[in-house]
């Protein structure tokens, strides 16, 4: 940097710094348009082209003819199936990781460093990764294992399923929950612990009866973003689950299922007519923008409620 | 005083208070003394949870791949000299470098995949890193308060949209318009999912960035401006620097999200195995082949083992990358911290 005295500018020095002022500026100040202008416009033209094809039977209603005609309903159904099985696997042990690490040891143990560390990891492996480990881990080795120990060696775990896409969905959006778990059981404050221990209650009876249900919105909250990121995640999935196609709806924890996003990837990509299908597909991207798109909204929400709570 | 179980001098009574009626709090049921300690081991037990994945998925992903590093006659068509050294499929033909797992004579050379991933990480950073450093710096130094409670949000927004409908946008709608304006020879090529893969990591980079600046104390910014420097000056030449670090590690985390950004470039890149340094040229990324490719191996084939150490690959390189943003946020916080 350099040191000038500014006792007495010239001219020409002020007129190149107001220039250098006026360039920056601008320049700052397009970036942050760009990047609102790019959302606008992702998320515009999907409304404008999606919005005319959404209706009850649209939801309601198998693909009919080539996906050319009919609904997305299957679709809705194994996404729903699929994020409600992860949600039910992730959250407890998302949450139990949490209490540990706030909880019941210091954070410059060797342990929370551990775990920490393994959260930042976890949370940076590429989604396709966790489609491989799905297959070599989950079916391959536990789902083989199963068919072996139970069935006599007949396919029926060891195969691509709905329970193993979610348990591989659990495990990529556990980083969220625990860092949102955790977030939620810093706002307690610490007071209240102190005093529910002075007052002789056990460790356990203060986090069950006084921390937790302080930070139940914050859960809430981790959870719902869990269910937002699992809901848009493909890669995985089509490696351990998904189906192109299923005449029937989801029944029991090894069958296949149909999910919203990679219908979009089959119907924008596989499609045997992607004119014709267009409409379907632009309501179909529409449909899971508005579901994840929903699902953050009440993420935020609630959090900032809790925020305005704890003031 | 006497103590109170000593007996009276006089022989006056005095009724002797039992001593446990009176002060002893409410009894704890029998299991309140177990359960803290089990608790914690309990605890403790599914807190390592995320260890342990990140372990498995290092053993169970690096074990389907042993056969291309350990098994003879795996290792006869797919072996790491294979991979990343020019071969000679023809007694007579030049020595090529190409990944054609499904012909006569299958060719696993990672060259093709690895340069197509740099050339698609390439155009997303240098579209999304200025822009995301930019912004950030904008809304941490110069936005009005409630320009920046707008832009956060949006910037929430952006990194909750699902990557394929981001690859599907790509694909429908900038592919075609950037041909047009271009004039691509390919409609699907590395530009197209390089813009889409920038505009999904945008999110990672401006929130790493703001947290950096935002952590840069007052202190540094009063000093410069006492100093007689404008804001502008400010923003660039102290804030800037001091949260270095920080910045670094955005864009070091961006990078890691670009080469494992899987359905954009399935999408949008066109999957065409081209070696070349050209950028409308059709890409195919490490990601993506997996992607593609694992629906249709026979499971314990040749290719099936390659797919998998093409994962390990992936994993590792994330890994390290990851370790290295972590490290300089650490950094960051180490230069700016000392209160």
């Amino acid at each position: 940097m350099s040191v000038s005295l500014p006792i007495k500018r010239s001219s020409r020095v002020r007129t190149l710094r107001m220039f250098g002022m006026g360039l920056s500026f601008s320049l700052m100040l397009a970036s942050a348009l760009t990047i609102i202008a790019i959302l606008l416009l992702v998320l515009g033209i999907i409304i404008k082209n999606g919005a005319p094809g959404l209706s009850w039977g649209f939801l309601t209603q198998p693909p009919t003819n080539g996906f050319e005609s009919g609904g997305i309903f299957p679709a809705i159904f194994g996404t729903v199936a699929l994020v409600l099985i992860m949600t039910i696997a992730v959250m407890p042990v998302g949450v139990i990781t949490a209490i540990y690490l706030h909880e019941y040891t210091r954070s410059s143990s060797l342990v929370a460093r551990l775990v920490r560390l393994s959260v930042n990891n976890l949370a940076g492996v590429p989604s396709v990764v966790f489609g491989l480990f799905g297959v070599g881990f989950f079916i391959q080795f536990l789902g083989t294992g199963i068919d072996q120990a139970f069935y006599g060696g007949a396919l029926t775990f060891g195969q691509p399923a709905l329970v193993w896409a979610a348990l591989t969905l659990a495990l990529l959006t556990l980083p969220v929950v625990i860092v949102t778990t955790e977030e939620a059981l810093r706002t307690v404050p610490q007071e209240l612990r102190d005093a529910s221990l002075a007052l002789g209650a056990t460790r356990v009876q203060t986090l069950v009866k006084i921390v937790l249900p302080q930070a139940i919105p914050g859960m809430l909250t981790g959870a719902i973003l869990a269910i937002s990121r699992g809901a848009g995640e493909v890669a995985p999935i089509m490696l351990t689950g998904a189906a192109y196609y299923l005449p029937y709806l989801p029944s029991k924890l090894n069958d296949q299922f149909m999910e919203l996003g990679y219908h979009i990837y089959i119907l924008a990509t596989q499609s045997p007519d992607v004119e014709k299908t267009l409409p379907i597909l632009y309501s179909t991207v529409l449909v899971l923008l508005l579901l994840t798109f929903l699902l953050n909204l009440s993420a935020v929400a609630l959090r900032s409620i809790t925020r305005a709570q704890m003031r | 005083m006497p103590p109170a179980s000593s007996p009276p001098v006089t022989g006056e009574r005095i009724p002797i208070i039992p001593r446990r009626t009176a002060f002893q709090p409410p009894s704890r049921p029998w299991w309140s003394r177990v359960h803290d300690p089990l608790s914690r081991s309990v605890f403790f037990t599914v807190a390592l949870t995320a260890v342990v994945a990140v372990l498995f998925i290092f053993v169970f992903v690096g074990k389907e791949s042993l056969p291309v590093l350990l098994d003879e006659t795996v290792m006869q068509e797919a072996s790491l000299e294979k991979f990343f050294t020019p071969q000679v499929y023809k007694a007579g033909k030049e020595p090529q470098l190409s990944w054609q797992p499904v012909s006569k004579i299958p060719k696993y050379s990672f060259v093709p995949l690895v340069v197509g991933t740099l050339k698609v990480t390439f155009i997303a950073l240098l579209f999304a890193v200025p822009l995301a450093i930019l912004a950030a710096l904008f809304s941490v130094e110069f936005a009005p308060r409630l320009i920046r409670e707008i832009v956060k949000p949006l910037v929430e927004i952006l990194a909750g949209i699902p990557s394929v409908v981001l690859g599907f946008f790509a694909l429908m709608i900038l592919a075609p318009h950037l041909k047009d304006l271009f004039g691509f020879e390919s409609q699907l090529n590395a530009v197209v999912a390089g813009l889409a893969v920038g505009i999904a990591i945008i999110p990672i980079i401006f929130t790493v960035c703001e947290d950096a600046f935002t952590s840069v104390p007052p202190t540094y910014r009063e000093a410069s401006i006492a100093l007689g420097a404008d804001r502008y000056q400010t923003a660039l030449r102290v804030v800037l620097p001091a949260a270095l670090p920080g910045v670094f590690a955005a864009a070091v985390l961006g990078f890691g999200r670009a080469i494992g950004e899987t359905m954009i470039v399935l999408m949008a890149s066109g999957n065409a195995a081209i070696l070349s340094a050209v950028m409308s040229d059709s890409v195919r990324t490490l990601s993506a082949t997996i992607a593609a490719e694992m629906l249709e191996v026979v499971n314990g084939d040749v290719h099936y083992s390659v797919l998998f150490f093409m994962g390990t690959l992936l994993f590792t390189t994330t890994f390290v990358i990851n370790l290295l943003g972590d490290l300089y946020i650490r950094r960051l916080r180490a230069r700016l911290g000392g209160k």
